[in-house]
């Protein structure tokens, strides 16, 4: 009888994170109207703030033609703030059902499970972000180029995985749902404290001066560039180089409550 | 004890049930303060120099403009939220103790809603307090600001009218919770946030039909400029036909509600 050949660690942990983020579709395909909210949320928030502030590109400053333009990338990046923190409710979901407790009794590493959680959100996030790039170019957004779609995308899977960090690490603190206005409310004060609404220079006192350090400015700025103007590398790598620092230190959190947890 | 003596002890009581059941829990009454306060910050900074629009009304700071916004994006969220906590009685089944109690079936509804109104008028003061403390001016003074609360706490209690409706229809907490991203179309396409003439197509044309419009003018005329006795009759009978709407759809509901169990 020939001795089984023990798979590589390696293999086995990627096996896992593959295996967590196939239950996370099935969540999907098997109660889709779970999806909708995020879907629904960042497409309202597009229609709404064009509707309402569509005339601020009137003023002086405003360099952008059309609002679509400038505010699709906005809401693509809420869609991913909004999946990411469905993704921390729904762990809190499963630390109270006892789900949890089950994935870490087995031989699996903290970090393999975090990065289940962390990645579903990410290939998540393009479902509203699709939606809502749909019709924000049937209402006439510029069109960003195939590489400005590349790099939005990018930095929405980015900052999906990012708000799934912080959901993940305040549902592994609070181990309660509640926890759930925490973390949509967070998210939602990252990405709208940035030049969301109008460009840098016409932002009131306070905005300007939080948009300014505010990390999440360079992922929108980022994101932007193809709608507004041309991709350039100047435009891209400080977007990039905000979203490593942001996936750092909040995975690192989230990987400390997760290492914590059932201790 | 009288018959109507008796009726107010119960509105009160479960006025006060519901009052207590929102401020001991942070995650109700975070939608309903913490959101509309992060959004009005927000976009105060944000879209502040649209008040160097030609069109713009003239105001003192953007701030001012969007306070009776902020009112009346909690007050909405107020009546979603009492919605949200009559589904939530009714899925435990305290609502079914209620209905067997020896009290009139109005008082069930009405008591939910003195609890709605009384966060309207939480709400109402919370955003004059802000408004004052970051420098914006009550125009018309302490009349203005005590018309701009009693119209926000009426509201309050119309569109409660409304979310009650919905839970005795479905009983489902679930269902009300996913009318959240309505309130918010609602309010998009109102002039909460900018003024109807410098929206663009077509949320201007639905702004301008949207009753909830008349409501943010009555609130916000006192606020930027003075009282108008027009506005103020608007926003009043606007108030009234959300009520009606409000009450019809309750009777109904609580007739469906009361054959179904």
């Amino acid at each position: 009888m020939e001795a089984a050949v023990p798979i590589p660690a390696w293999r086995a942990n990627l096996a896992t994170i593959g295996a967590l983020m196939a239950r996370a579709k099935n969540e999907l395909v098997r109660v889709p109207g779970a999806a909708i909210p995020g879907v629904l949320a960042p497409t309202i928030f597009f229609l709404g703030l064009n509707g309402v502030f569509g005339a601020l590109t009137q003023l002086r400053g405003f360099e952008t033609g059309t609002y679509e333009s400038f505010i699709v990338p906005i809401s693509m990046l809420q869609g991913a703030g909004f999946t990411g923190a469905a993704a921390g409710v729904n762990l809190a979901r499963d630390i109270e059902q006892g789900w949890l407790d089950r994935l870490l009794v087995s031989p699996a590493p903290r970090w393999v499970l975090l990065a289940g959680t962390v990645l579903a959100a990410s290939a998540r996030s393009l479902i509203p972000a699709s939606f809502v790039l749909a019709i924000a170019l049937a209402l006439g957004a510029g069109w960003p180029g195939v590489d400005g779609l590349l790099v939005t995308f990018f930095m929405v899977a980015a900052m999906a995985a990012v708000a799934a960090c912080w959901g993940s690490f305040l549902a592994l603190r609070f181990k309660s749902q509640s926890a759930a206005p925490l973390m949509q409310a967070g998210m939602m004060g990252l990405i709208l404290t940035t030049t969301a609404y109008a460009p840098l220079a016409l932002l009131q006192g306070w905005l300007q001066d939080i948009a300014r350090v505010n990390p999440v400015t360079q992922v929108v700025e980022a994101a932007r560039q193809g709608f507004v103007g041309s991709v350039t590398w100047t435009e891209t790598w400080p977007g990039l180089l905000a979203l490593t620092g942001l996936l750092l230190v909040l995975g690192t959190l989230a990987l400390r409550e997760m290492r914590r947890t059932g201790q | 004890m009288s018959a109507f003596a008796v009726n107010v002890r119960v509105v009160r009581a479960l006025g006060m049930r519901s009052i207590r059941q929102t401020f001991r829990r942070p995650q109700l009454i975070a939608p309903i303060v913490v959101f509309p306060t992060i959004l009005l910050a927000i976009q105060t900074g944000g879209a502040g120099g649209a008040v160097e629009l030609p069109g713009f009304p003239p105001v003192q700071s953007f701030l001012q403009f969007m306070l009776a916004g902020a009112m009346m994006q909690s007050l909405m969220l107020a009546g979603n939220s009492g919605g949200i906590a009559l589904a939530v009685d009714i899925e435990m089944g305290f609502t079914d103790r209620l209905f067997s109690a020896p009290i009139p079936r109005f008082a069930i509804v009405l008591g939910r809603l003195a609890g709605t109104a009384a966060l309207g008028l939480f709400a109402s003061l919370w955003f004059l307090a802000i408004g004052l403390v970051f420098g914006a001016e009550i125009e018309s003074g302490v009349a203005g600001a005590l018309l701009a609360i009693v119209l926000v706490t009426a509201c309050a209690m119309a569109v409660g009218g409304i979310g009650a409706a919905i839970a005795l229809r479905t009983g489902s907490a679930s269902v009300v919770q996913g009318l959240f991203p309505l309130v918010l179309v609602v309010l998009f396409l109102s002039s909460a946030f900018f003024p109807v003439d410098l929206m663009i197509e077509p949320a201007r044309t639905i702004a301008e039909y949207n009753p909830l419009s008349l409501v943010v003018e009555g609130v916000r005329e006192p606020i930027i400029s003075g009282i108008d006795a027009a506005d103020t009759l608007y926003a009043v009978l606007a108030i009234l036909g959300i009520v009606l709407l409000g009450l019809l759809l309750s009777a109904r509901a609580l007739r469906h509600r009361l054959r179904v169990g």
